[in-house]
């Protein structure tokens, strides 16, 4: 493409650490913009990013979360277009970022099939995954489309209980909508306007979805739950207690998504967790939430 | 003719471009929006845009960004919006509302090309709605008479500008340069060449926006263009002014020095 510059957007970092490390090893200038909160309950990544070689820009508009840094990166892509690639992290945006970025998240699905299969010897009777823009679900349902016995569920990020309004449960409480250049569900007024998410991972703080998701819980294909920042807490220490692994928080609305679809299917099923993010990162948010003092 | 065909005509035949004057509905409130738009047009802006405030203006810089945050604080919504197209209107300009599209999907497409036409509207500008995804939006346009103005920019290539501009009426949005809306210091020279490229695929007046907040600037852009679009400069000079008296003022003194230079 000839382009020497790296644009992309993060909410809990992860992929703006992905991006700086990919520039870094391509000898590629790279620009991140963050929503100033996420850069302070995410500062771990910020620190990451910076050692990366990357340039970490605050974003102070707005929600100052993921919604607003996608906004900015838009806003430095058509002006910089010629000499920049915008690196979207998640499966929205204009087309055809959603395709591309499930794409390449696809190869998550397609070894967990293989592993299943080798490893237990049949399909598992539910694929899990946290959704906020759904990239890491859409890559570890996508393989598993076809296999209809396998359910598909979605975690999305209940915040404080979805009838409280403060939540980023796109499917469970938006309604269709366009955002970022994508038609699908989004959390808006009356006029269209897009309201604030509210979750306690910055990773799915976002008040929209990607499109393929929307069409997979439109056709029945896939369901989607909320689970409330108590809820993914609270799954977030057993895990941690249990398996001796801290995931994300993110990730932890999978793992409290486990919880409910373990004791409704019974001790025979077989459950396929997409463990998607390490949790070192949420330490400082964890510690505060349960007042551990640092 | 729609209102919008009988401007350029008309500035064509005073040899000259047409001014237009753009302020966001609700900034700094509903009725001293009106208050502005009556400056803008006693100075002498023949057309004026409405913008629609939205959550997530991404083709708009800082000064439309702040303006539009200020006007949903009010609590402006598309009654509002219409509320001053119809006041507009009342001032003797032809009107158009620009917005992107969530606003116009969520109020109805049918009802909401149709609700502009009710109160005199000309048209709509529509930055981020592809032609690609616009059947509905044409057919409900069409439906109620209403123009349809979609923007092209440098960046649009060869193949696709004849595409676009074929489903453009009354007039064609030419954005300047790569970037989001705001004053600069000097008008891209990408501008002149997109506008000679628009003129291969269409007889539609083509309007240059993006950049342009001075006299020299307005000049420079009329002696290639049909109409000549200032926003941010506007905006501006209500959020630079101590009170709203003094805005209008300024706003009015800025609409005639413009005016003066869209002369050619």
């Amino acid at each position: 493409m000839g382009k020497k510059r790296i644009i992309a957007e993060t909410g809990a970092g992860q992929h703006g650490v992905a991006s700086a490390t990919a520039a870094a090893l391509l000898g590629l200038e790279c620009v991140v913009y963050m929503g100033e909160e996420d850069t302070v309950r995410q500062s771990l990544n910020v620190a990451r990013m910076k050692l990366l070689g990357a340039e970490v820009v605050p974003v102070t508009q707005g929600s100052r979360t993921l919604k607003d840094a996608i906004n900015e990166a838009m806003r430095d892509w058509v002006t910089n277009v010629e000499t920049t690639h915008y690196l979207l992290g998640t499966v929205a945006g204009p087309h055809p970022f959603p395709t591309m970025v499930r794409d390449f998240h696809r190869i998550i699905g397609v070894e967990a099939r293989q592993q299943m299969l080798d490893e237990v010897g049949r399909l598992p009777d539910a694929v899990l995954a946290c959704v906020g823009g759904g990239s890491n679900a859409i890559g570890i349902f996508h393989p598993f489309i076809d296999d209809a016995s396998v359910r598909l569920i979605g975690l999305e990020a209940g915040g404080r209980g979805v009838d409280s309004g403060l939540h980023a449960a796109t499917i469970t409480g938006g309604t269709p909508g366009v955002l970022h250049g994508t038609r699908s569900y989004v959390l808006q007024d009356a006029n269209g306007q897009t309201v604030e998410s509210h979750s306690i991972s910055a990773g799915l703080d976002y008040p929209g979805v990607g499109p393929e998701h929307a069409y997979l819980h439109d056709i029945g294909r896939a369901e989607y739950r909320a689970i409330t920042d108590d809820q993914a807490m609270e799954a977030f220490s057993l895990l941690s207690k249990l398996e001796g692994i801290i995931p994300a928080i993110e990730t932890a609305h999978a793992l409290a998504g486990a919880m409910q679809v373990g004791q409704e299917l019974g001790p025979d099923a077989i459950l396929l967790i997409n463990l998607s993010g390490r949790g070192d990162k949420d330490v400082q948010t964890a510690a505060n939430y349960f007042g551990i003092p640092l | 003719m729609s209102a919008l065909a009988a401007l350029f005509e008309k500035t064509r035949s005073e040899n000259r471009a047409a001014l237009i004057g753009y302020l966001p509905a609700g900034f700094p409130s509903k009725e001293e929006c009106i208050m502005g738009i009556q400056a803008m047009v006693n100075g002498g802006v023949d057309a004026v845009e409405i913008g629609f405030p939205y959550s997530d203006p991404v083709m708009d810089g800082p000064v439309i960004q702040a303006a539009a945050d200020l006007a949903l604080g009010n609590g402006t919504g598309a009654s509002d919006v219409f509320d001053i197209v119809e006041a507009t209107v009342k001032m003797g300009v032809p009107t158009v509302v620009m917005t992107y599209w969530n606003p116009i999907e969520r109020y109805g497409v049918t009802k909401f090309a149709a609700e502009l036409a009710r109160r005199g509207g000309s048209g709509v500008i529509t930055p981020d709605l592809t032609i690609e995804e616009s059947v509905t939006w044409q057919q409900a346009s069409a439906a109620a008479g209403t123009d349809r103005i979609y923007v092209v920019a440098p960046s649009t290539t060869e193949k696709r500008l004849p595409l676009v501009t074929a489903q453009c009426s009354g007039f064609i949005y030419a954005a300047s340069l790569m970037g989001v809306t705001g004053t600069r210091t000097s008008v891209s020279g990408n501008a002149r060449e997109l506008v000679a490229r628009i003129r291969e695929t269409s007889s539609t007046p083509v309007a240059v926006g993006l950049g342009v907040s001075n006299k020299d600037q307005a000049h420079e852009v009329a002696s290639y263009a049909d109409g000549v679009i200032v926003g941010s400069a506007f905006i501006r000079q209500l959020q630079e002014s101590s009170s709203i008296h003094e805005g209008l003022e300024k706003v009015e003194a800025l609409a005639r020095s413009l005016s003066e230079g869209v002369r050619r």
